[in-house]
Protein backbone atom coordinates (compact mmCIF):
# COMPACT_ATOMS: atom_id res chain seq x y z
CA UNK A 1 0.00 0.00 0.00
CA UNK A 2 1.70 3.11 -1.41
CA UNK A 3 -0.60 5.60 0.11
CA UNK A 4 -1.73 5.18 3.41
CA UNK A 5 -3.05 8.77 4.06
CA UNK A 6 -6.45 8.18 3.11
CA UNK A 7 -8.62 5.24 2.17
CA UNK A 8 -11.75 6.82 0.65
CA UNK A 9 -11.30 9.19 -2.02
CA UNK A 10 -12.62 12.01 -0.39
CA UNK A 11 -10.10 11.37 2.29
CA UNK A 12 -7.31 11.43 -0.09
CA UNK A 13 -8.38 14.55 -1.26
CA UNK A 14 -8.94 15.90 2.28
CA UNK A 15 -5.36 14.70 3.08
CA UNK A 16 -3.93 16.33 0.25
CA UNK A 17 -5.40 19.63 1.15
CA UNK A 18 -5.18 19.62 4.72
CA UNK A 19 -2.00 17.23 5.44
CA UNK A 20 -2.26 15.37 8.68
CA UNK A 21 -6.12 15.61 8.87
CA UNK A 22 -7.41 12.29 9.95
CA UNK A 23 -10.49 11.56 10.48
CA UNK A 24 -12.88 8.98 11.91
CA UNK A 25 -13.50 7.48 8.53
CA UNK A 26 -10.18 7.16 7.42
CA UNK A 27 -8.71 5.28 11.10
CA UNK A 28 -10.93 2.99 9.99
CA UNK A 29 -9.57 2.04 7.07
CA UNK A 30 -6.38 0.95 9.36
CA UNK A 31 -6.05 -2.60 11.03
CA UNK A 32 -5.44 -1.92 14.47
CA UNK A 33 -2.72 -4.10 16.36
CA UNK A 34 -3.83 -6.40 18.95
CA UNK A 35 -2.16 -3.87 21.47
CA UNK A 36 -5.15 -0.59 20.03
CA UNK A 37 -8.03 -3.08 20.31
CA UNK A 38 -7.13 -3.50 24.37
CA UNK A 39 -6.39 0.48 24.51
CA UNK A 40 -9.64 1.11 22.29
CA UNK A 41 -11.42 -1.27 24.49
CA UNK A 42 -10.30 0.36 27.63
CA UNK A 43 -12.08 4.00 26.63
CA UNK A 44 -15.04 2.23 25.38
CA UNK A 45 -15.13 -0.19 28.69
CA UNK A 46 -14.53 2.99 30.82
CA UNK A 47 -17.50 5.16 29.25
CA UNK A 48 -19.91 2.38 29.57
CA UNK A 49 -18.99 2.19 33.11
CA UNK A 50 -19.47 6.07 32.92
CA UNK A 51 -22.65 6.01 31.59
CA UNK A 52 -24.17 3.08 33.52
CA UNK A 53 -22.72 4.18 36.94
CA UNK A 54 -25.98 5.67 38.26
CA UNK A 55 -27.25 1.90 37.51
CA UNK A 56 -24.44 0.29 39.66
CA UNK A 57 -25.52 3.10 42.56
CA UNK A 58 -28.62 1.79 42.54
CA UNK A 59 -27.83 -1.57 42.52
CA UNK A 60 -25.47 -0.90 45.86
CA UNK A 61 -28.22 1.38 47.15
CA UNK A 62 -30.97 -1.76 46.94
CA UNK A 63 -29.15 -4.60 47.82
CA UNK A 64 -27.56 -2.51 51.22
CA UNK A 65 -30.50 -0.63 52.48
CA UNK A 66 -32.58 -2.86 54.35
CA UNK A 67 -33.68 -6.34 53.74
CA UNK A 68 -37.21 -5.02 52.16
CA UNK A 69 -34.70 -3.48 49.55
CA UNK A 70 -32.84 -6.57 49.44
CA UNK A 71 -35.66 -8.01 47.99
CA UNK A 72 -35.96 -5.24 44.70
CA UNK A 73 -32.13 -5.96 44.62
CA UNK A 74 -32.67 -9.95 43.73
CA UNK A 75 -36.68 -10.05 42.20
CA UNK A 76 -34.19 -7.63 39.44
CA UNK A 77 -32.89 -10.74 37.97
CA UNK A 78 -35.98 -12.88 38.38
CA UNK A 79 -38.70 -10.54 37.41
CA UNK A 80 -36.93 -7.06 35.87
CA UNK A 81 -37.34 -4.04 37.05
CA UNK A 82 -40.37 -1.95 36.08
CA UNK A 83 -40.67 -2.50 31.86
CA UNK A 84 -37.41 -3.70 31.76
CA UNK A 85 -37.38 -7.89 31.69
CA UNK A 86 -35.11 -10.13 33.61
CA UNK A 87 -33.00 -10.97 30.72
CA UNK A 88 -32.35 -7.44 30.11
CA UNK A 89 -31.14 -6.60 33.36
CA UNK A 90 -28.98 -9.48 32.90
CA UNK A 91 -27.44 -8.36 29.60
CA UNK A 92 -26.22 -5.07 31.14
CA UNK A 93 -25.07 -6.42 33.90
CA UNK A 94 -22.74 -8.69 31.90
CA UNK A 95 -21.36 -6.11 30.01
CA UNK A 96 -20.43 -4.13 33.00
CA UNK A 97 -18.63 -7.24 34.23
CA UNK A 98 -16.83 -7.75 31.01
CA UNK A 99 -16.37 -3.59 30.78
CA UNK A 100 -14.68 -3.88 34.90
CA UNK A 101 -12.61 -6.89 33.57
CA UNK A 102 -11.03 -5.16 30.62
CA UNK A 103 -10.55 -2.13 32.04
CA UNK A 104 -9.19 -3.35 35.61
CA UNK A 105 -7.05 -5.76 33.71
CA UNK A 106 -5.93 -3.77 30.75
CA UNK A 107 -5.53 -0.77 33.75
CA UNK A 108 -2.89 -3.25 35.10
CA UNK A 109 -1.13 -4.34 32.29
CA UNK A 110 -0.55 -0.39 32.13
CA UNK A 111 0.97 -0.17 35.98
CA UNK A 112 3.06 -3.22 34.98
CA UNK A 113 4.30 -1.40 31.45
CA UNK A 114 5.60 1.44 33.72
CA UNK A 115 7.02 -0.64 36.52
CA UNK A 116 9.16 -2.92 34.42
CA UNK A 117 9.29 -0.74 30.94
CA UNK A 118 7.79 -3.40 29.06
CA UNK A 119 7.78 -1.14 26.04
CA UNK A 120 8.38 -3.16 23.15
CA UNK A 121 5.84 -3.97 20.12
CA UNK A 122 6.82 -7.59 21.26
CA UNK A 123 5.72 -7.48 25.00
CA UNK A 124 3.01 -4.80 23.76
CA UNK A 125 1.50 -7.58 21.44
CA UNK A 126 1.67 -10.02 24.02
CA UNK A 127 0.60 -8.21 26.89
CA UNK A 128 -2.48 -7.12 24.69
CA UNK A 129 -3.11 -10.87 23.92
CA UNK A 130 -3.23 -11.83 27.81
CA UNK A 131 -5.33 -9.12 29.00
CA UNK A 132 -8.13 -10.40 26.01
CA UNK A 133 -8.43 -13.78 26.88
CA UNK A 134 -8.35 -13.50 30.67
CA UNK A 135 -10.81 -10.95 30.65
CA UNK A 136 -12.62 -12.61 28.06
CA UNK A 137 -12.65 -16.09 30.23
CA UNK A 138 -13.45 -14.22 33.44
CA UNK A 139 -16.83 -12.31 31.56
CA UNK A 140 -17.57 -16.30 30.46
CA UNK A 141 -17.10 -17.71 33.76
CA UNK A 142 -19.23 -14.78 35.77
CA UNK A 143 -21.99 -15.41 32.74
CA UNK A 144 -22.37 -18.82 33.42
CA UNK A 145 -23.20 -18.20 37.16
CA UNK A 146 -25.23 -14.64 35.90
CA UNK A 147 -27.77 -17.13 34.15
CA UNK A 148 -27.26 -19.76 36.68
CA UNK A 149 -26.11 -22.45 34.25
CA UNK A 150 -23.87 -24.03 36.93
CA UNK B 1 4.49 24.08 26.71
CA UNK B 2 8.03 26.22 26.55
CA UNK B 3 6.39 29.55 27.28
CA UNK B 4 3.69 28.91 30.26
CA UNK B 5 3.40 32.37 31.72
CA UNK B 6 1.47 35.63 31.20
CA UNK B 7 -0.81 35.63 27.73
CA UNK B 8 1.00 32.02 26.50
CA UNK B 9 -0.16 30.81 29.93
CA UNK B 10 -2.03 27.29 29.16
CA UNK B 11 -5.50 27.78 31.02
CA UNK B 12 -7.43 25.16 29.79
CA UNK B 13 -7.51 20.87 29.29
CA UNK B 14 -5.47 18.85 31.07
CA UNK B 15 -2.58 18.86 33.50
CA UNK B 16 0.19 18.05 30.56
CA UNK B 17 2.21 16.00 33.03
CA UNK B 18 3.00 13.72 36.14
CA UNK B 19 -0.22 14.79 38.24
CA UNK B 20 -2.73 13.12 36.29
CA UNK B 21 -0.83 10.55 35.51
CA UNK B 22 -0.26 9.42 38.81
CA UNK B 23 -3.30 10.31 39.90
CA UNK B 24 -4.63 7.95 37.26
CA UNK B 25 -2.76 4.86 38.68
CA UNK B 26 -2.94 5.73 42.28
CA UNK B 27 -6.98 5.73 42.37
CA UNK B 28 -6.59 2.59 39.98
CA UNK B 29 -4.41 1.22 42.52
CA UNK B 30 -6.89 1.85 45.15
CA UNK B 31 -10.14 0.36 43.49
CA UNK B 32 -7.84 -3.24 42.30
CA UNK B 33 -7.36 -3.18 46.23
CA UNK B 34 -10.72 -2.24 47.41
CA UNK B 35 -11.65 -5.10 44.41
CA UNK B 36 -9.81 -7.88 46.07
CA UNK B 37 -10.37 -7.16 49.72
CA UNK B 38 -14.17 -7.51 49.14
CA UNK B 39 -13.49 -10.53 46.94
CA UNK B 40 -11.86 -12.13 50.24
CA UNK B 41 -15.09 -11.49 52.16
CA UNK B 42 -16.99 -12.64 49.77
CA UNK B 43 -15.76 -15.97 49.24
CA UNK B 44 -14.48 -16.49 52.45
CA UNK B 45 -16.29 -19.90 53.85
CA UNK B 46 -19.12 -18.83 56.33
CA UNK B 47 -22.98 -17.67 56.42
CA UNK B 48 -24.86 -17.84 53.02
CA UNK B 49 -24.62 -14.96 50.87
CA UNK B 50 -27.99 -13.02 51.48
CA UNK B 51 -28.82 -9.51 52.87
CA UNK B 52 -26.96 -10.05 56.38
CA UNK B 53 -23.75 -11.16 55.23
CA UNK B 54 -23.46 -8.70 52.41
CA UNK B 55 -24.67 -5.56 54.32
CA UNK B 56 -22.55 -6.44 57.33
CA UNK B 57 -19.33 -7.13 55.30
CA UNK B 58 -20.06 -3.22 54.73
CA UNK B 59 -21.30 -2.31 58.38
CA UNK B 60 -17.67 -2.38 59.40
CA UNK B 61 -16.15 0.69 60.51
CA UNK B 62 -12.75 -0.11 58.88
CA UNK B 63 -14.75 -1.35 55.33
CA UNK B 64 -16.83 2.41 55.60
CA UNK B 65 -13.50 3.78 55.45
CA UNK B 66 -11.88 2.22 52.62
CA UNK B 67 -15.34 1.97 50.71
CA UNK B 68 -15.42 5.92 51.21
CA UNK B 69 -11.93 6.34 50.02
CA UNK B 70 -12.80 4.68 46.85
CA UNK B 71 -15.82 6.43 46.42
CA UNK B 72 -13.96 9.58 45.93
CA UNK B 73 -11.26 7.53 43.41
CA UNK B 74 -13.73 6.56 41.58
CA UNK B 75 -15.22 9.58 40.95
CA UNK B 76 -11.61 11.71 40.16
CA UNK B 77 -10.32 8.67 38.19
CA UNK B 78 -13.59 8.48 35.65
CA UNK B 79 -13.39 12.34 35.18
CA UNK B 80 -9.79 12.10 34.37
CA UNK B 81 -10.72 9.50 31.76
CA UNK B 82 -13.81 11.29 30.86
CA UNK B 83 -12.16 14.66 30.40
CA UNK B 84 -9.61 12.77 27.98
CA UNK B 85 -12.47 11.98 26.28
CA UNK B 86 -13.97 15.04 25.04
CA UNK B 87 -10.49 16.49 24.87
CA UNK B 88 -9.86 14.05 22.12
CA UNK B 89 -12.98 13.52 20.12
CA UNK B 90 -14.83 17.42 21.25
CA UNK B 91 -12.83 20.40 19.53
CA UNK B 92 -15.55 22.80 20.01
CA UNK B 93 -15.25 25.13 23.03
CA UNK B 94 -18.17 25.56 24.10
CA UNK B 95 -19.82 22.12 23.72
CA UNK B 96 -16.67 20.69 25.29
CA UNK B 97 -17.16 23.04 28.24
CA UNK B 98 -21.49 22.03 28.14
CA UNK B 99 -19.95 18.51 28.09
CA UNK B 100 -16.93 18.47 31.03
CA UNK B 101 -19.77 20.46 33.43
CA UNK B 102 -22.17 17.67 32.41
CA UNK B 103 -19.75 15.20 33.85
CA UNK B 104 -18.56 16.85 36.66
CA UNK B 105 -22.48 17.12 37.67
CA UNK B 106 -23.12 13.42 36.90
CA UNK B 107 -20.09 12.41 38.72
CA UNK B 108 -20.70 14.35 41.71
CA UNK B 109 -24.45 13.34 41.82
CA UNK B 110 -23.55 9.62 41.98
CA UNK B 111 -20.65 10.25 44.21
CA UNK B 112 -23.25 11.89 46.76
CA UNK B 113 -25.70 8.99 46.14
CA UNK B 114 -23.28 6.43 47.05
CA UNK B 115 -21.64 8.32 50.02
CA UNK B 116 -25.57 8.29 51.52
CA UNK B 117 -26.25 4.58 50.80
CA UNK B 118 -22.44 3.97 52.94
CA UNK B 119 -22.80 6.02 55.44
CA UNK B 120 -26.34 5.35 56.52
CA UNK B 121 -25.61 1.49 57.13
Amino acid sequence: MADTSGTTAAGRRLSRARPGTMRLIDALGYRLPLAGVVSILHRASGALMFVLLPFVVWLFDVSLTSEVSYERFTSAYLAGIGVVPAWAVKIVTLALIWAYLHHAIAGVRHLWMDATHSVTKEQGRSSAIVTLVVSIVLTLALMGKLFGWY
Amino acid sequence: MSVNYGSKRVVVGAHYGLRDWLSQRVTAALMALFTFVLLAQLLWPGRPLGYERWAGIFSAQWMKFLTFAVIIALAWHAWVGVRDIWMDYVKPVGARLVLQVATIVWLVGCTGWMVQVLWRL
